[in-house]
């Protein structure tokens, strides 16, 4: 089985798949429209300058979230820190 | 069935950045009506056109990601939908963001309304080497389907042509073609339904299949719903049925069922896109990312974003100070024609001083919010008002304030009005609300000139820092309400910083236009109004009463100079009688003056600033202090006309004799400082208040406003007067 990690301790450039979105229900299933859904393949484009949100492109749309948000997604590394594109 | 004559109703919705408000503006181009929808602040623009022998009413709904309802734009997209029913909705679909788009188009299969996608700017998506299959979209989905590219205009005739025939045609969308969910839930829905067809007589509005699905996902407002169109003994049963149910699935799927049906439509979603989508390998050069690459990056992302703020606030203040100058030359010109035209007293003195100066006085700022607000157009339209609002998240998170709230507190140093408006963009009304009200402290440019003339006849040298300390201390104040309302107010969850990051587009110049003129128009039309009555209270406060007992008689003393000036004119040699006609005009300006001031002491303005005087004597303001800040409540500006009336130096506000005349009076650097704090911090003026109300909607927030500002500055003030004279320093 893959290593499963929060969100926020991923990397700029890396990829990943979503496991679990936590938190309130309300985010949750905010986080779930925008393309968050279980299995969803995604990749981490951005950090913002002062770290803080961070920008994610799931099923081709570039959607940004803060890290406290992040902290409670778990998701799975695919790529074993190799660099993506960018970073 | 609808015949050719009567009048269709279109409604357009889509995914945010769908590009729907540029076909909405390609549909209707000025034939647009911009209102709000009943009971929020969410703007709300339709227009009538005539195509293909229709009359055809076009309503662009809300664009939202989906319709649950958690926030207003959902809530009104679907009530709309809903409670409404459109002939026709059209969903614009990007066509490059399939995947995410059908969510809401399947959201609107479910609501049983004649739905129809148009995939825009499918050209852009191929060019991705993204092709879609639009005729085996809608064979699955049972939907038409039509190819738009809404900034060329293409395939907008076709989707209308479509949108009538289908309007008019018996057609809905098949049962068979829902999305399946997993078997319990299947079987949940199937039970619920049965329990709500028994109970719900032919007046229910919603279809029992829909209603069951809603009532699992614990839709709180269907559930009101059911209470309210229910028999009690009815209503009771479905609700608590659904709640059995909901609890059930729950445990069975150890997870709320709204989460797992939100996760199935995604899987039908994906079995869908299967289908129709196919991707070539072909290399993918996404122009929008490099762009991103760059404008937020980690070093150059700020001094990027420092200069489009920079030049944005160069074009709406330079660039717009000349129109501002031609139409201050026009309202000069207008009240010199009046003067001349008009026999002087009463309705001369209103018509000048009262309406023309009123209004004029709100004329001036057009310029400023035609261009302020086609920067701010071009921001969003471009994508990057996003990419703003990534950048100064962190920020302004700290003062409990999310991203985009960045924009109004910055367009507050221009003027509140439109910066109040900006709020807008804010999708949660917790922070809309926040912004709003911490907004009036940043320091608009209608303060600056009461800082001038204060600071520069009491701090000469020091005072540009003493103005940048004014501004500071409004951002300081700013920041300390932010988090004290946060805490006390508007306490619970921040809005999740959730937040598409569109690709970059090549704005349309139409849409800017339209976007710039709709909001500057809301500006003018009520801002124009509240502004005018205002103007005309302190008028009718400052001219009357009429029949002022005169300490003196002014009238007779004036002609005793003048009679006295003749005969030392008379007999004087040639070369002195210049110098003796400027003399006898300075003694008659004087008489003038103490004529005026003395009247403005005496009218009811005047009264009222001696009656509340001792409210501001510990702040070292005095009574002609108290009524130019009373004065202030209409516009900030006219604090600095009302000080060169009452401090007795006539109009003359630019010359050093307001400067004179203010040292003269007993105000000190100290009593000057102070009523500077106060003036940054107190009230807002009447213009930002009925913005503030419009804007959320309530009048207690207005109140707390009002008070709320006055009592800081009141506080600070005191500080300022009372900590300095401890220090010595008065």
């Amino acid at each position: 089985m893959k290593q499963q990690m929060h969100l926020s301790e991923m990397k700029e450039g890396q990829s990943g798949r979503i496991v679990r979105v936590g938190g309130d229900i309300r985010l949750r299933r905010r986080l779930i429209e925008m393309g968050l859904t279980r299995d969803a393949v995604f990749h981490v484009e951005k950090y913002a300058p002062l770290r803080d949100p961070l920008e994610l492109v799931v099923k081709g749309t570039h959607v940004s979230l803060r890290v406290q948000e992040a902290v409670e997604i778990i998701v799975e590394s695919l790529n074993g820190g190799t660099p993506g594109g960018t970073g | 069935m609808k015949t050719g004559t009567d009048r269709l109703r279109i409604a357009l919705t889509g995914n945010p950045n769908s590009g729907k408000t540029t076909i909405f503006n390609q549909l209707t181009g000025t034939r647009q009506k911009v209102g709000n929808w009943p009971g929020v602040t969410v703007e709300k623009k339709e227009g009538e056109i005539r195509r293909f022998d229709r009359d055809l009413l076009i309503i662009d709904l809300p664009g939202t990601y989906s319709l649950t309802p958690f926030s207003i734009e959902e809530i009104v997209a679907r009530n709309f939908i809903l409670d409404e029913h459109p002939d026709v909705v059209i969903d614009i679909i990007d066509a490059s963001n399939l995947e995410r788009s059908l969510y809401l188009a399947n959201q609107l299969r479910e609501l049983d309304c004649k739905v129809m996608f148009a995939l825009n700017m499918a050209d852009m998506a191929e060019s991705r080497g993204f092709k879609i299959n639009g005729r085996i979209l809608s064979e699955l989905l049972g939907v038409p389907v039509v190819f738009t590219v809404g900034n060329k205009g293409e395939g907008i005739d076709a989707m209308l042509q479509t949108a009538i025939a289908y309007a008019e045609s018996d057609q809905c969308i098949p049962e068979t073609r829902r999305v399946r969910y997993s078997l319990d839930i299947e079987t949940a829905i199937a039970d619920l339904r049965k329990t709500i067809d028994a109970r719900i007589d032919s007046g229910f509005p919603y279809s029992s299949y829909w209603t069951a699905v809603k009532l699992l996902e614990n839709d709180r407002i269907i559930r009101e719903r059911i209470g309210e169109k229910m028999a009690p003994g009815d209503s009771e049963a479905v609700l608590k049925q659904a709640d059995e149910l909901h609890a059930w699935l729950a445990d069975r799927f150890n997870e709320a069922p709204e989460i797992v049906m939100t996760d199935e439509r995604y899987g039908f979603i994906a079995g869908i896109m299967k289908e129709v989508v196919t991707l070539s390998t072909r290399k993918r050069v996404d122009i929008s990312r490099n762009i991103d690459l760059v404008l937020t990056d980690r070093f150059l992302g700020f001094p990027i974003f420092v200069f489009f703020i920079w030049a944005m606030f160069q074009i709406t203040f330079r660039l717009g100070a000349y129109p501002m100058e031609w139409i201050d030359a026009g309202i000069s010109h207008l009240t010199a024609m009046l003067d001349v035209v008009l026999p002087p007293g009463i309705l001369e003195n209103f018509l000048l001083n009262g309406v023309v100066a009123g209004v004029g006085s709100v004329i001036v700022f057009l310029p400023n919010i035609l261009l302020l607000f086609f920067c701010i157009s071009l921001f969003e339209d471009t994508g990057y008002m996003a990419r703003a609002a990534f950048l100064m998240d962190r920020i302004m998170h700290m003062i409990g304030l999310h991203g985009k709230s960045f924009i109004p507190m910055l367009m507050g140093f221009g003027c509140n009005v439109p910066a109040i408006m900006a709020a807008r963009t804010l999708e949660s009304r917790k922070d809309r609300i926040l912004t709003i009200l911490i907004t009036p402290f940043m320091s608009c440019s209608a303060r600056l000139p009461v800082y001038i003339v204060l600071a520069g006849s009491f701090f000469a040298a020091r005072a540009g820092s003493v103005i940048f300390f004014l501004y500071l201390t409004g951002i300081v104040a700013a920041i300390l309400t932010g988090r004290l309302f946060r805490s006390l107010l508007l306490r619970g969850e921040d809005a999740p910083f959730v937040m598409e990051l569109p690709p970059y587009r090549v704005p349309m110049l139409k849409s800017l236009v339209i976007h710039m003129w709709d909001r500057s128009k809301m500006f003018l039309k009520k801002m124009g109004g509240v502004i005018l009555i205002g103007s005309v209270v302190i008028w009718v406060l400052s001219a009357f009463p009429r029949n002022i007992e005169y300490s003196r008689d002014y009238a007779a003393s004036m002609a005793q100079v003048r009679a006295e000036y003749a005969e030392r004119m008379a007999s004087a040699a040639p070369g002195e009688a210049t110098r003796l006609s400027r003399e006898r005009q300075t003694a008659v300006d004087r008489l003038q003056r103490e004529k005026h001031e003395e009247q403005a002491e005496k009218s009811f303005l005047g009264r009222i600033g001696k009656g509340i005087a001792p409210v501001f004597a510990p702040l070292g303001i005095d009574w002609r202090g108290s009524v130019a800040l009373l004065s202030g409540f209409v516009a900030k500006e006219i604090v600095v006309s009302t000080m060169a009336v009452l401090y007795a130096a006539g109009d003359e506000t630019e010359s050093d004799v307001l400067k004179n005349a203010l040292r003269q009076s007993g105000m000190t650097a100290l009593s000057a400082l102070s009523m500077m704090v106060f003036v940054l911090l107190y009230i807002p003026c009447l213009a930002t208040i009925s913005a503030i109300t419009r804007e959320t909607g309530e009048f207690r927030w207005t109140m707390l406003a009002i008070v709320y500002t006055t009592a800081v500055a009141w506080l600070a003030s005191f500080v300022v007067y009372q900590g300095g004279r401890m220090l010595g320093l008065a």
